[in-house]
């Protein structure tokens, strides 16, 4: 089952290999990773992806918990929550049928064109891994995908619980 | 504020740490610290003969005694061959701080003369690490390294200082930190009182309890409660590899070792157990066998300082975080409530059932008078040291034996590679016993592959007057690897035997020690009295024991805890 770890760490040199280690190590799967420094620039925020048995997750739990640079460790699908990807997307647009076609799904899907070149549209989505995936799909229904990048999924739970030193 | 060389802070602040001995071996990235360490006299400095060895004495040291064990080493090859060391260590949880030299800070990257990321390399096996940035850093990395490495499950922590950090021509201000609190690292001491109570619900209403007890017990300096505690209860106790001497093996409640090796009585008591009290002990698969079969009745209690060792590998009922000695105390308050009177009659079929186990005598091996039996040597060495040595082993047939037939009745004498299995590892660990003891008999317990891994230590030995006893089971052969061959592969003796083996009486002599070989049964007793009573020597026995001989009992694989071979020819 798909689980959505998110760790608060120091914000130290290695910190983030050591994480990462641990997921080699033991192994543990990695389906996206997705860390940056929060509002206190002395932390750092991240989040993995990553499925396997309720024992492998306790596992990572722990074993990432354990780290010395680790504050706090916590399953947020345990709880409801919130969850974001961000992707951009490159598609070609040669044709005005193309071009109609991929702008109507930008607005069905509540994307954005953020870049226009001659034979290409660059969007931006957000919003859970599921709604990319079909963004993505639609889109190379109707044009041809140049390349796309997505950042990993971050998450914060609902309502009162935080994730605090 | 003192001014001085980052160079000079590094062995400052291992004298502010408490530290006594360091182990290592110079090179080009240490050589401003080794030129402090030359100008003071507080920190002993032992030089080695392979930097391997440093860790496995600065490991040895720290078992014997429960203080920090300290290696430095120069960069690239001088922290590489550490890696074994520091894995053992931390395979074992043994507190250590390995300092380790780094090319230039403007250097690192660059594919420079003798670099490697030894942060990197070292990353699997240390608890934590420091790559220090800066001069003014020195002394709160060594402080912070020295208590992360002795707090909580200890193990080894690296200290990596590139070369232009510790320039003894830079003064800079040292500040020794009085407080080394980290708000990510705040390990557990007590039990969770809540746990505490469900704990000793579980274990008062136990008709047939086990106390198994690991190393845990012995980090946490536990000897005293542990024993307490299985008195109070009347309870069976049995340690694993890791954990022996943490209760006396001559106590008549003590069941002896558990596991792949261990004794029928104590298999047998495990998996006849409705209630486990797992103190300090990790479940490894050397000692559960298959997991699915482990233990089916048991109620299990498992009480761990590191919350990822419960329920790891076999499901914790009661889980109890915390140190074995504190949680122990609390256990012993708890109790207190309970009316205990009646413990000895409770138990009294329970006992009497390990009786009958006890009765089958699984240590008796078939005793012959033309053959040296391995079994018999050991038994020897501790008639010899009247079972009061610190003994230290290598890793194979001798280390099964020794654990098995030198009863240990103190903490910390028992001094072997349990996780990481390292042969190579007796004779520096013996080393560093006898640095921090030097008053007592270290004995190493080996055999003729491993002691050939680190041999070159003799030379070691000879420079500090070492007076360690080296009693070798020569069999011609890498025993335990033979004996599986034996078992499993149908008695195809691939690549375990050694066509050459040097003359060791003569080479013990070359390094300018004694050597003693024996190759008559009856000559045994004799030689190990001359051995012993060279007090103030390293005396190297080589002894020619039986090559046929295999260690028994022995788990069947896949099987449960007490599906065991007892002989070559019996099994349960």
């Amino acid at each position: 089952m798909k689980r959505i770890i998110s760790v608060l760490m120091e914000n130290a040199p290695g910190a983030l290999s050591r994480i990462v280690g641990v997921f080699s190590q033991r192994g543990y799967n990695v389906d996206s990773l997705c860390v940056a420094p929060t509002d206190d620039p002395s932390l750092s925020r991240l989040t993995i992806i990553t499925h396997g048995d309720d024992k492998v997750i306790e596992q990572i739990t722990k074993q990432v918990n354990k780290l010395i640079d680790v504050l706090k460790v916590v399953d947020l699908t345990e709880g409801s929550h919130v969850e974001r990807e961000l992707m951009l997307i490159k598609v070609a647009t040669r044709t005005e049928l193309a071009r109609a076609e991929v702008k109507r799904n930008v607005d069905i899907f509540r994307a954005r064109i953020v870049d226009v070149h001659a034979s290409n549209y660059t969007i931006e989505i957000t919003g859970t891994s599921d709604k990319l995936d079909a963004f993505a799909t639609t889109l190379a229904q109707n044009t041809d995908i140049i390349e796309s990048s997505r950042t990993g999924v971050c998450g914060l739970a609902r309502g009162e619980k935080a994730l605090r030193p | 504020m003192k001014m001085m060389s980052g160079a000079a802070m590094v062995v400052e602040a291992l004298k502010d740490v408490g530290v006594t001995h360091v182990f290592g071996y110079p090179g080009g990235a240490v050589l401003d610290i080794y030129d402090a360490l030359f100008a003071q006299d507080h920190v002993k400095h032992v030089l080695v003969r392979h930097e391997q060895a440093a860790a496995h004495m600065a490991d040895g040291y720290a078992r014997s005694t429960g203080k920090t064990g300290t290696v430095l080493v120069t960069s690239g090859p001088g922290a590489t061959n550490t890696l074994t060391g520091i894995a053992t260590a931390y395979m074992d949880s043994i507190p250590m701080v390995v300092l380790s030299g780094q090319v230039p800070s403007m250097h690192i990257g660059e594919d420079a003369f003798q670099e490697t990321d030894m942060v990197g390399c070292s990353r699997p096996v240390v608890k934590h690490s420091f790559l220090v940035k800066r001069t003014e850093d020195i002394p709160m990395a060594i402080a912070k390294a020295y208590y992360i490495a002795n707090s909580g499950r200890p193990g080894p922590v690296v200290v990596d200082l590139p070369k232009d950090l510790v320039n003894v021509l830079e003064e800079h201000p040292y500040v020794f930190p009085d407080d080394v609190s980290m708000r990510s690292y705040n390990p557990t001491e007590k039990g969770h009182s809540r746990q505490i109570k469900k704990a000793v619900a579980a274990i008062v209403k136990a008709q047939r309890p086990v106390m198994y007890v690991g190393g845990g017990a012995i980090n946490a300096d536990a000897a005293e409660q542990v024993t307490q505690l299985a008195e109070l209860l009347n309870a069976p106790v049995t340690c694993t590899l890791m954990g022996l001497g943490a209760f006396s093996g001559v106590h008549e409640q003590s069941l002896g070792m558990l596991g792949m090796h261990g004794t029928l009585e104590a298999n047998k008591a495990m998996h006849n157990s409705d209630c486990i009290i797992a103190l300090g002990a990790r479940f490894d698969d050397r000692v559960t066998n298959n997991v699915d079969k482990f233990c089916p009745h048991a109620n299990i209690i498992h009480v761990d300082i590191d919350p990822a060792s419960i329920s790891k590998t076999v499901n914790a009922h009661i889980p109890v975080v915390g140190s074995v000695n504190k949680v122990c105390e609390q256990f012993l308050a708890e109790l207190d409530k309970h009316d205990l009177s009646d413990q000895t009659n409770k138990l009294a079929d329970w006992w009497e059932q390990i009786q009958q186990w006890r009765a089958r005598q699984c240590l008796k091996y078939q005793d012959a008078s033309d053959v040296i039996k391995p079994q018999k040597v050991v038994e020897a060495v501790y008639k010899h040291t009247n079972g009061e040595a610190f003994v230290s082993s290598d890793v194979g047939q001798h280390q099964m034996f020794a654990a098995l037939y030198y009863p240990f009745a103190k903490p910390r004498q028992w001094i072997n590679s349990g996780g990481l299995g390292t042969m190579g590892f007796g004779l520096p660990a013996a080393m560093g016993v006898q640095f921090a003891h030097p008053e007592a008999t270290s004995v190493v317990i080996t055999g003729d592959g491993s002691i050939q891994m680190n041999i070159q230590e003799l030379s070691t030995c000879l420079q500090y007057n070492l007076p360690i006893k080296i009693i070798s089971l020569n069999n011609r052969a890498l025993g335990m690897v033979r004996q599986w061959q034996d078992m499993i592969y149908k008695g195809r003796h691939s690549h375990s035997y050694m066509d050459s083996m040097p003359d060791f009486v003569a080479l013990a002599e070359a390094y300018g020690h004694v050597g003693i070989k024996v190759d008559q049964l009856s000559d045994l007793d004799d030689a190990m009295a001359e051995c012993f009573a060279l007090k103030d020597r390293l005396v190297f026995m080589d002894i020619a024991v039986d090559q046929n001989e295999h260690v028994y009992p022995m788990q069947i694989k896949w099987g449960a805890m007490d599906d065991m071979r007892l002989s070559k020819t019996e099994r349960t």
